[in-house]
């Protein structure tokens, strides 16, 4: 029996390590830690609830945007309004602009290097290559001598002595198996994606100012439609939004789709692999007729429980029995002892460090150890995967006929089972998938808002409860999205026009979050239990199967204290 | 093992680039850099004869929305700037390496280039309390920092939370985040913003491979190619200001005429950067083009200067806005004579403005001495 520590795991947002336990080349024990707190949520306690979007929008700078959009839709909630037509089209446009490029990102640069052998493509038949690309899609960079050049360059870049990025990985590892070919091809895209990614975000940057971090506002957005106005929203912006959507359309489609396809054909056999929990959470989102009417989602809400298909449960964020987030293994203590579960509306937090003082090798992990700065967030306390592989299943499962058709159709060209779904496979599958529905969406939610303009329709914001003397004196909401990486909700309660508490439950906080009292394992954890481990001191496998979920820790960690504790006077143990 | 590393020219020379590309892309790198025909060839020498420097790339308490900018720069795309510019050989975010390969990839830069690389930190950093609240391969980020600054040649704080300690360093800082400049005794070229332009950060890069560490800093530490103009002086919306001309409320007429954003809030006054001339993403936009005003995020302590939507007369120590905006309540701002009257007071305030400006470019001067740029 080993043990190993991978820490940092690097191609992720923010600071994860894992340790397994491996026996017979296969991981039997698993521990997930969370290993950086900021605090957000005590620095948002008092302040405006207008200008919250801004702060929880720094909890990631990778999905920028999905915090910002949860946050207004929160305050919209607990003040009681909706956005315009033209606003809610806006956001939409805006956040399936996000989806297409963060997983665009995920796939190749935060997730490929797990399955493409960069050195292995230095000996690839570029002319074989070029057959290869251009048996797959119709995409123009496919020449013998595009590959060739490409070629070249790495090889010139690892001839340099100075492999920076790629120093020190694991090539040649046993479990690569792409063609040398196939290694190239993927080597080529992901310098295309690198240099493509810039471009789509623009989007945010015409309506929301810059990206990362576009603006967004309580009550709509902070642009004006004006045709008739060069300071505005005007038809030369919209024709630029236009292209971006239609070369996104593009790229998604010839590059992307195939790549993923490609690359999966090859590794059938982790479609057995990492599929960890069984049960599913989405909460929906792209409303098309109003945040508050969820039946009309593009990305339907609900829950799958034991992979059970024929049934879609309903959730309730604001039922106090169905949320509650756990710290048995995190470093926090509750009032009420550490088995106790919280809805966040009456969560607490108090520091409670009880791990090695740095520096250290391994952290404690025994039954009664914290190990993690993530809580443990549970559904009426059961463990729930999040991401692009729960949205699919509960848009499948709910009916949804473009999802079901994605989904046959990509089983049956792989040629695998439908079991094949809950796996490391399935999980990366999925998020291509949604990503080829989500750039077609994106098409439509555009030609709805130029449609709504045209129409005569160009507000963008609702004024009426702007000013907090207009609220109520006390009230509370909940905004929910789906995140890129999964169901992600804010909660508020405000008092006198300022923050009362403010909490965030994320979805890296359900996947990468520690045991709970039951000890019972959440998503990462369970995921790699099972897995096989070829080489103790190249764990690729733990990469495959953590990448697969698109961590982002950050977001993950954070706290509360509702009752405004200074806690960096809490003395650590 | 590695042998000569190829210059930047014999690496595009090798990529298929001509002498003509070369020296275009050096005029234009050398125009981003401000500086002026004279100064080319010293450019197109530079570029000529350095090898890839190596850098380091930490990351501590932050969201990665700088990682997330850097690799939106468009003039030079990254995909050229990680073959071909630096050598990055170590960033959490896009380094092939996991644990302890990756840990080896950052103690053999620091050993093998001792003095000589590059240290970007994007991140603040939680001092103290044992260092619990950030920790990386079992080792706190102070620790981490500190070695790595030790031997660094030159350091780079990337965005507001390694400048300033940015959203984790408001109020109450329950963290104890901490900017780096604050933990090392060594110069650090500041580069603050939430995030910083992709473009800008790219821009500083290529500064400091063409000149090497003496880049021109203001008294905070920021290049002044870049933080040396207030967003409002540079605000193409200017003129709207000057002439009393504001948006009253979000999408009401004057908003969907483009006036100015500073009663919605507004910090493009108080804020140095670059985003109104260079703007975001290739040149596409900024905030206030987009309707937003500008939240300060280049700004020490920003998140407490707050609330966003107030605007900046309630301040306190803002000065003569608040005559302004008085005269403006007491009549009206929305009448003609109200407009007029803002417009006179702001005007003053302008004068007022190019005069501490003035002094404050004198005092920068003191600081830094005569001329930049040296060799």
């Amino acid at each position: 029996m080993a043990r190993i520590v991978v820490d940092p795991i690097t191609r992720i947002e923010g600071h994860l390590r894992i340790e397994a336990v491996v026996e017979n080349g296969v991981i039997v024990d698993a521990f997930s830690s969370g290993m950086m707190v900021r605090g957000l949520e005590i620095i948002l306690k008092g302040r405006d609830p207008r200008d919250a979007w801004a702060f929880t929008q720094r909890a990631c700078g990778v999905c920028t945007t999905v915090h910002a959009l949860a946050s207004v839709r929160t305050v919209e909630d607990a003040i009681g309004i909706s956005v315009p037509r033209n606003a809610e089209l806006i956001r939409n446009i805006m956040e399936a602009a996000l989806y297409v490029q963060d997983h665009v990102v995920h796939f190749y640069h935060l997730h490929a290097l797990d399955w493409v052998d960069v050195v292995s493509a230095l000996s690839a038949n570029p002319q074989s290559t070029s057959a290869i690309a251009q048996s797959i899609s119709s995409w123009p960079k496919s020449s013998t001598g595009y590959f060739r050049d490409v070629q070249k360059r790495i090889k010139t870049f690892v001839e340099s002595g100075q492999l920076g990025i790629f120093a020190n990985g694991y090539w040649g590892h046993s479990a690569f198996k792409l063609p040398a070919e196939v290694n190239l091809l993927a080597v080529a895209h992901y310098l295309e994606a690198l240099e493509w990614q810039k471009e789509l975000v623009k989007i945010h940057a015409i309506f929301g100012g810059k990206n990362p971090h576009p603006n967004y506002l309580v009550g709509g957005v902070p642009c004006s439609i004006n045709l008739h106005e060069v300071n505005a929203i005007n038809s030369e912006r919209l024709n630029h939004v236009a292209k971006l959507i239609k070369d996104a359309n593009t790229f998604v489609n010839q590059v992307y789709i195939p790549d993923l396809m490609a690359i999966a054909g090859y590794y059938k056999d982790w479609g057995a692999i990492g599929g960890g929990l069984s049960n599913y959470l989405s909460y929906g989102d792209f409303p098309v007729n109003g945040y508050n009417n969820s039946d009309s989602f593009k990305i339907p809400r609900g829950i799958i429980l034991d992979r059970d298909l024929s049934t879609v449960h309903p959730v309730d964020t604001k039922n106090a029995e169905e949320v509650r987030e756990y710290i048995k293994h995190s470093w926090y203590k509750y009032a009420g002892g550490d088995d106790v579960g919280l809805h966040p509306f009456e969560g607490e937090t108090e520091f409670n460090y009880t791990g090695p003082k740095p520096p250290f090798d391994n952290l404690q992990t025994g039954e009664g150890d914290k190990y993690s700065w993530v809580k443990t967030p549970r559904w009426k306390d059961k463990a729930m995967e999040v991401g692009p592989l729960a949205r699919v299943l509960v848009a499948y499962a709910s009916g949804s006929k473009e999802v079901q058709e994605i989904v046959n159709s990509t089983l049956k060209t792989l040629d695998v089972p439908v079991g094949a779904l809950f796996s490391t496979l399935g999980r990366t599958a999925a998020r291509g998938l949604e990503t080829k529905l989500i750039v077609g969406w994106l098409q439509g939610f555009f030609d709805d808002l130029v449609a709504n303009i045209k129409s005569g329709d160009t507000t963008t914001f609702t004024r009426e409860k702007w000013e907090p003397s207009s609220w109520p004196s006390t009230c509370e909401g909940v905004g929910m999205t789906e995140a890129p990486r999964g169901a992600l909700a804010h909660f508020i309660k405000i008092k006198d026009g300022i923050i009362d508490n403010y909490q965030l439950v994320v979805p890296t906080t359900w996947n990468a979050s520690p045991k709970d009292p039951q000890n019972q394992r959440s998503s990462f954890e369970a995921a790699l239990i099972g897995t096989p481990v070829a080489n103790l001191d190249q764990p690729l496998e733990i990469l495959r199967t953590i990448h697969s979920f698109d961590p982002c820790l950050a977001c993950a960690v954070h706290l509360y204290d509702p009752d405004g504790k200074l806690i960096h006077e809490i003395k650590v143990a | 093992m590695p042998k000569k590393l190829p210059s930047f020219w014999e690496a595009i020379e090798e990529k298929g680039y001509s002498r003509r590309d070369f020296l275009r892309y050096c005029s234009i790198a050398a125009a981003m850099a401000g500086i002026e025909a004279a100064g080319l060839p010293k450019v197109v020498r530079a570029f000529e004869k350095k090898s890839r420097p190596p850098v380091i790339w930490l990351h501590f308490q932050e969201c990665t929305c700088c990682s997330e900018s850097f690799i939106r720069s468009s003039h030079p795309i990254v995909a050229d700037v990680i073959l071909d510019y630096l050598s990055l050989d170590y960033t959490e975010t896009l380094q092939a390496a996991a644990g302890h390969q990756a840990e080896k990839c950052l103690q053999d830069t620091i050993k093998n280039s001792r003095g000589e690389y590059i240290l970007l930190v994007e991140g603040s950093i939680p001092a103290g309390n044992d260092g619990i609240f950030c920790m990386i391969g079992g080792r706190s980020a102070e620790q981490i920092f500190k070695e790595a600054a030790q031997d660094a040649g030159t350091i780079i704080a990337w965005g507001s939370c390694a400048s300033n300690g940015c959203v984790q360093s408001a109020k109450p800082n329950p963290t104890n985040a901490t900017p780096i400049h604050k933990l090392t005794s060594k110069p650090v070229i500041k580069v603050p913003g939430c995030p910083p332009i992709a473009d800008v950060m790219t821009g500083v890069i290529t500064h400091l491979l063409v000149y090497g560490n003496v880049q021109q800093l203001d008294s905070q530490g920021r290049p002044k190619e870049f933080y040396s103009r207030r967003v409002h002086d540079t605000c193409y919306r200017r003129p709207y200001y000057d002439a009393g001309l504001f948006v009253e409320s979000f999408d009401d007429e004057n908003a969907r005429k483009g006036y100015c954003l500073y009663k919605m809030g507004c910090k493009g006054p108080v804020t140095y950067n670059a985003c109104a001339v260079t703007k975001w993403n290739e040149g596409t936009s900024f905030p206030i083009q987009s309707g937003h005003g500008c939240i300060g995020c280049s700004e020490d302590n920003f998140w407490d200067n707050g609330p966003f939507y107030r605007h900046l007369p309630n301040f306190p120590g803002f000065g003569i806005e608040s005559t302004a905006d008085t005269i403006g309540t007491t009549l009206g701002v929305a009448t003609a004579a109200g407009i007029a009257a803002h417009a006179v007071a702001t005007n003053i305030r302008k004068k007022k403005l190019i005069d501490g400006q003035k002094e404050r470019a004198l005092k920068d001067k003191d600081l830094n001495g005569d001329e930049g740029g040296k060799e």
